[in-house]
């Protein structure tokens, strides 16, 4: 303090004035915590927003997440070799050494075929029309087909020695529903291009390659003997060792047939299954838009009630401008408590987004998940809105004239 | 000098002249009380020594320094630490406790929240509101809020003090009682510039200004 009989010289340079962030940070939260209820329902609007969006990226991340473990618990080492067409568009055909050859190859686990009976078809009785086919193929198939395709028996056995000998039949589960049989025992009979054959089992559905779903198995000699079946193989399903399924891939063509293995295809159905998978975890754009908008309403709604705010607190503003703010001491603080607002209701959104994933996965039985890029995106998303919304406020705010401070009463 | 006006004038948009050539020294430690009818351009006045608002000519110089040339930054600078405002509406945060609303009137010079707060209570001491550090705004008298709004002004230690009517919203006693306050507080030395309608608070003070239609028609000393 100096006084006026002394008049010492003032210093020249003038104090600058400061607000330092966490200042800064405190008079935003400040502001929010004097109208808490109009700073709740302006977040919320965020809030639903940006659940919205992470709800539509978690449950499509969890139904992926499911597929692909249903991928990993069958293996993805299972392959398929089949024949190709030739170059003018007929079909190829596999020799009946198809299946031996592969079972030597180095880095074959096993391997299992099935040979199409195109001349015959299933019914539940011969009352039934020839036309209703019901979609279901007649397939012959090794006794050991289940086990390298990676699915189990829903009722009775697969087929074995017996069927060699005697006309027995085995259902894929799709079939099954067709032929309106859930339960093998008794003499369940179907009638299997004019004869009556006894079903002694239904498969369960093989994942990996659903086409099985809608097939009754026969066995070879039994299809041989009555349909003329010739030995050469309409499919191989080949289980690979796990670490060398790209090298037994490369090779099973030249294996299976070497006098033309330009002629046999090879595939991985798990590829196919993995790229639904992909598919199934790109959320679709639209429940996405759908959310943007709700972000987008949101931010208005921000925007809104911070212009509203500047109004009210003219004599705020003014007071803090005599106590030394800035104009752009006076905007930050008006950004921050929008940025703040929307960080917060990013949060909130983060959190209804995942209980409703969670709520999703639950009663689906699937894995909750939700990305790991959500948990930041959802609160930088919410802060970086509500700093683009709190933009015009702020600056109506820095512009308004010191002076209401000391006009208003 | 603590203020100095010189020829100011300040015109607001459409014409309107709310001081027309205004001349005033006030050096250090002065204690000036302003008289004049409503419209009289005693308030626009305080705004210019506040730097609140820029004069349309003259010179200003306020706590040595040419006001006319500073930037907004550093006006807002010299505000926050040279200048201690008081106000008739008292302006307190009403979420604030009574040391909080003190403490405010420090934000802008930088210093932390804990520091401000602890001379915020040496303030509140000093216009003996002790015992009501922790009490909101609506939980106070009027005289008492108007003492908390005092108390923000004078913490920082500012050179210059300017009060607008900071009696019009009381009563009589608790209105003594705050001239009073503001007298002895400027005995300290600081500069007190105060805008009054009151003759008999007028009369209180050794130097008295008396202001119509944005002239100075008085300047009194006793």
């Amino acid at each position: 303090m100096t006084s006026a009989a002394a008049a010492p010289p003032r210093p020249t340079r003038i104090g600058s004035a400061k607000l330092p962030l966490r200042e800064l940070l405190g008079t935003a939260l400040q502001g929010l915590r004097t109208r808490r209820l109009r700073a709740a329902l302006s977040a919320l609007g965020i809030a639903i927003g940006i659940g919205a969006m992470v709800a539509v990226v978690g449950v499509s991340a969890s139904a992926q997440a499911n597929l692909l473990s249903e991928i990993d618990a069958l293996g993805t080492n299972l392959l398929t070799v089949t024949p190709g067409q030739t170059f003018l568009g007929a079909n190829e055909v596999l020799p009946d050494t198809a299946v031996p050859s592969i079972e030597h190859q180095l880095g074959v686990q096993n391997a299992a075929a099935v040979y199409q009976v195109s001349n015959a078809n299933v019914y539940r009785s011969p009352l039934v029309p020839a036309a209703e086919t019901g979609g279901i193929g007649v397939d012959a198939a090794g006794d050991n087909l289940p086990n390298v395709v990676g699915t189990t028996m829903a009722s009775g056995h697969f087929l074995d020695s017996v069927s060699n000998g005697f006309p027995e039949a085995v259902l894929g589960a799709q079939a099954a529903q067709v032929l309106q049989i859930s339960q093998v025992g008794g003499h369940l009979m179907v009638y299997l291009g004019n004869t009556w054959f006894t079903v002694v089992g239904i498969l369960k559905s093989a994942v990996l390659d659903t086409s099985l779903d809608s097939t009754v198995f026969i066995s070879l000699p039994v299809a041989e003997r009555m349909f003329q079946v010739q030995p050469n193989p309409s499919e191989i399903y080949v289980r690979a060792n796990q670490n060398d399924v790209v090298g037994v891939s490369n090779l099973l063509a030249a294996t299976a047939d070497p006098q033309n293995a330009d002629g046999v295809q090879v595939s991985r159905p798990s590829d196919a299954l993995e790229a639904r998978a992909a598919a199934k975890g790109q959320f679709t754009t639209l429940l996405l838009g759908l959310g943007a908008v709700a972000l987008l309403v949101g931010a208005i709604g921000i925007a809104n009630i911070m212009v509203i705010s500047v109004l009210e607190r003219r004599g705020e503003i003014g007071l803090r401008r005599a106590l030394g703010a800035t104009r752009r001491h006076i905007s930050s603080q008006f950004l921050a408590e929008s940025a703040v607002l929307a960080l917060l209701g990013g949060i909130a959104g983060l959190a209804l987004g995942a209980g409703a994933t969670e709520v999703y996965a639950l009663t689906r039985h699937e894995p909750f998940v939700v990305p790991l890029y959500a948990l930041i995106a959802a609160p930088a998303s919410g802060f970086v809105i509500g700093a683009l919304a709190g933009l015009y406020p702020a600056a109506k705010a820095a512009r308004l004239s010191p002076t209401e401070a000391l006009r208003t009463t | 000098m603590a203020l100095g006006l010189d020829e100011v004038v300040k015109e607001y948009p459409g014409g309107v002249a709310a001081l027309r050539g205004v001349s005033l020294e006030i050096p250090d430690g002065d204690q000036v009380a302003v008289v004049g009818p409503s419209g009289s351009g005693k308030t626009t006045m305080l705004t210019i020594m506040g730097t609140l608002e820029r004069a349309t000519a003259g010179r200003v110089e306020v706590a040595g320094h040419d006001v006319v040339s500073a930037s907004d930054v550093e006006l807002a600078g010299l505000r926050a630490h040279e200048i201690g405002f008081v106000f008739q509406g008292f302006h307190l945060q009403e979420a604030m406790s009574a040391v909080d609303n003190v403490a405010l009137g420090m934000l802008y010079t930088g210093m932390p929240l804990r520091e401000r707060r602890e001379i915020a209570r040496v303030a509140l001491d000093r216009v003996g509101l002790a015992h009501r550090r922790d009490f909101k705004p609506k939980q106070l008298s009027g005289g008492e809020r108007q003492r908390v709004a005092i108390a923000r002004a004078i913490a920082k230690r500012p050179v210059i003090m300017l009060a607008d009517e900071p009696t019009g919203n009381l009563d009589s006693k608790s209105g003594g009682e705050v001239i009073a306050l503001l007298h002895g507080l400027a005995a300290d030395g600081a500069t007190l510039v105060l805008i009054t309608h009151d003759e008999q608070i007028a009369a209180g003070f050794p130097r008295r200004v008396q202001m119509r239609d944005g002239e100075i028609v008085g300047d009194d000393r006793s």
